[in-house]
């Protein structure tokens, strides 16, 4: 074997590696958030009774869970400019990511909400409560309880996602950044093990915050 | 008082209430025996609206309760249910579940609600467990708290749907000790059960129901101690 | 009919590249599933310590992205020497990577077996070896497949990544059609067609087996 490890430059890149974790964290965490909120709707017009709601929503879910999340990165980053949008590397990412998010979260949510049994929607009807109130206080306290373990991986899986975006060429995430000094110096091996340590990290992060916050919060 | 007028009501093509009539006043205590599929759960679900009806009429003091311009959620207030399965909320403690109604239906403060559910948790006997979670509770006590639940609405009337049905024997009397209580205060009640001897012991009327009617209806020395028609003999040899 | 330029070459290129996923597919889940059972297995009879540690390394293929995984191993490959073709080594990782995920479902279904059977079993005589085969396999079985269609599924479309070492699967064999035609959407649209085609089959074989063992109950 004759190659010397030069850990010294991994390190010396460490504060511009950091600066892309954090990149690479904003955009998980907004995908996340985009992600759940249309996963949500999803979940909805999948029993909505407009037929055109229900197919918009099996065509998108069907698509997110059956493709690789690369290819839907493309449809968003190559696809669309044949319609004339063109989209930059790091919206095509977050939407790309975004749109995989929702799909996975539309049949977490879907299945969720099938776990509560409608004898507590009854219960909270008896008393009085309208279907939004016994929604909002009994359904969606239950709902969260039992999403929240899948939503944690889904976190998970969009940090790690991330990566992808440095092939459509973005080079301000964690990844792309670590390609870029990649390029530059050749020691492919020294900084991609000091990125896949930073990844390594955030996501233990990620997934211990959770079990924490799961102790705090579902007491019951 | 509730009147309930010649109701039919059919769940697709099968019709499990063919006619049924009853009137239930102001302090009484009606207990509704039958086999099952006889339509009994079904009527209480009619009367506070949970089921809808295909004919006939059924009104709350004055109100129907089918009708289109009907309150549903407002009519619900003045009607308690407790059904076979409690329903606890189970991330809500005891007192919360007791409290939730109070304040988000009918507007209580927190000190408010929270002094209703304590004084009708500590009626059922469960005044000591106000914060612990249902999960922690026996069938016999959480059952208790869904019998508080419907009392800190402050209801006109009380429904009950074979509430000891799915408790073990030896928690059965808690429940029925309470309900006691309630009759004795003198509570409006439609009691669905099969606890025939405590139908008899608790009742003003008996109302006996076969294939979605009343059979026979009147005080419990009669309708159990002395049938009149052969369909309640038969039923009561059954279960006795 | 519509304008195109594609021809018929060109969706061969498309063909011969889902032929390379399914390969890669075919080696990473064989190697993956092999490697998954034996360290779930361990993981779920083994004493603690052994079942941490193992837990914590299986953990990390798990916590790093999986294109990371695949410069790293091309990289230490040219590092240390051997001479591996790329398609051997995107086998080797995506075989490690779902061999972790694996080790995770096998373990979950060894544990979702009830212990009360488990001691009805070995109550009426049999060795714990026997237990393990005839009860516990079978049971664990059922309950695991759901997950592990799921996640051959996942492996499918991570193949899609090793374009990144120079190999040319379904997804990258479409890139190369789009930069040559330049009409991506009719490529691109193409190409999930065909990836849903792979999947769908695999997808209903597993519900289908589910209600078969399901009746059977």
């Amino acid at each position: 074997m004759n190659y010397t490890f030069h850990w010294h430059q991994a390190f010396q890149a460490l504060p511009s590696m950091l600066g892309g974790a954090l990149v690479t964290i904003e955009i998980a965490v907004l995908s996340m958030v985009i992600g759940t909120v249309c996963g949500v709707a999803l979940a909805l017009a999948r029993n909505a009774k407009s037929r055109a709601a229900r197919s918009v929503a099996t065509v998108w879910i069907e698509a997110a869970r059956n493709t690789p999340a690369l290819f839907q990165i493309y449809m968003i980053y190559f696809g669309l400019g044949s319609l004339g949008i063109f989209v930059d590397s790091f919206p095509a990412l977050l939407i790309g990511i975004a749109f995989n998010n929702a799909g996975y979260l539309a049949e977490t949510f879907r299945g969720g909400l099938r776990a509560i049994p409608p004898t507590q929607v009854r219960a909270a009807r008896s008393l009085g409560m309208s279907a939004p109130q016994a929604f909002r206080l009994i359904v969606l306290p239950q709902l969260f309880r039992t999403v929240f373990h899948p939503m944690t991986n889904q976190m998970v899986w969009a940090i790690l996602m991330t990566s992808l975006g440095v092939v459509v060429g973005l080079n301000s995430d964690l990844t792309g950044i670590t390609q870029e000094l990649n390029v530059r110096t050749f020691r492919t091996f020294e900084f991609f093990v000091m990125a896949a340590a930073i990844y390594y990290l955030i996501t233990k992060f990620v997934t211990l915050s959770a079990r924490l916050l799961a102790s705090r919060l579902f007491r019951y | 008082m509730i009147e309930i007028q010649d109701v039919h009501k059919s769940f697709g093509a099968l019709e499990v209430l063919r006619g049924v009539s009853m009137t239930v006043t102001k302090g009484e205590v009606v207990s509704v025996i039958g086999g099952s599929g006889s339509g009994k759960s079904t009527l209480l679900m009619c009367i506070n609206g949970l089921e809808s009806i295909q004919g006939g009429r059924i009104a709350v003091d004055g109100v129907d309760v089918h009708a289109s311009g009907t309150n549903l959620n407002r009519l619900r207030q003045r009607i308690g249910i407790v059904f076979q399965q409690w329903n606890a909320f189970p991330h809500l403690t005891v007192r919360e579940n007791v409290m939730l109604a109070p304040r988000k239906v009918l507007g209580k403060s927190v000190e408010e609600a929270d002094q209703i559910a304590s004084t009708k948790l500590r009626h059922v006997g469960l005044g000591d467990k106000l914060d612990v979670y249902p999960s922690k509770l026996s069938g016999g006590q959480q059952q208790r708290m869904a019998i508080a639940r419907a009392l800190a609405m402050s209801p006109d009337y009380m429904l009950f749907d074979e509430v000891t049905s799915a408790l073990d024997p030896q928690l059965v009397g808690e429940v029925l000790d309470t309900m006691r209580i309630l009759s004795a205060e003198g509570m409006t009640m439609i009691v669905v059960t099969h606890e025939i001897a405590f139908a008899r012991e608790v009742s003003h009327r008996v109302a006996f129901f076969k294939s979605g009617r009343v059979h026979e209806i009147g005080p419990p020395e009669q309708v159990i101690g002395n049938p009149r028609e052969p369909e309640t003999v038969e039923f009561l040899k059954s279960v006795l | 009919m519509i304008e195109t330029d594609f021809a018929r070459t060109d969706l061969w290129f498309m063909l011969r590249g889902a032929g390379m996923t399914l390969a890669l597919t075919f080696w990473a889940v064989l190697g993956g599933t092999v490697m998954g059972f034996v360290f779930g297995v361990v993981r779920a009879v083994a004493p603690a310590w052994i079942n941490m540690a193992l837990g914590a390394v299986l953990d990390v293929f798990r916590s790093i992205p999986l294109l990371i995984q695949f410069i790293l191993a091309n990289s230490f490959k040219s590092i240390i020497g051997i001479d591996m073709s790329a398609f051997t080594v995107a086998c080797v990782v995506l075989a490690l990577y779902t061999s972790a995920y694996c080790a995770e479902i096998v373990r979950a279904g060894v544990l979702a077996v009830p212990t009360t059977t488990r001691r009805a079993a070995r109550s009426l005589g049999l060795t714990w070896w026997q237990d393990l085969r005839l009860i516990v396999y079978p049971i664990a079985l059922r309950v695991s497949l759901p997950s592990w269609v799921g996640l051959t599924l996942g492996v499918m479309k991570d193949t899609s990544l090793v374009l990144w070492i120079g190999l040319v699967e379904l997804l990258r064999a479409s890139q190369v059609v789009v930069t040559r035609i330049q009409e991506p959407l009719l490529v691109l649209m193409l190409c999930g067609l065909i990836y849903f085609l792979m999947s769908y089959p695999i997808s209903r074989f597993g519900a289908y087996l589910e209600t078969r063992w399901r009746d059977d109950d």
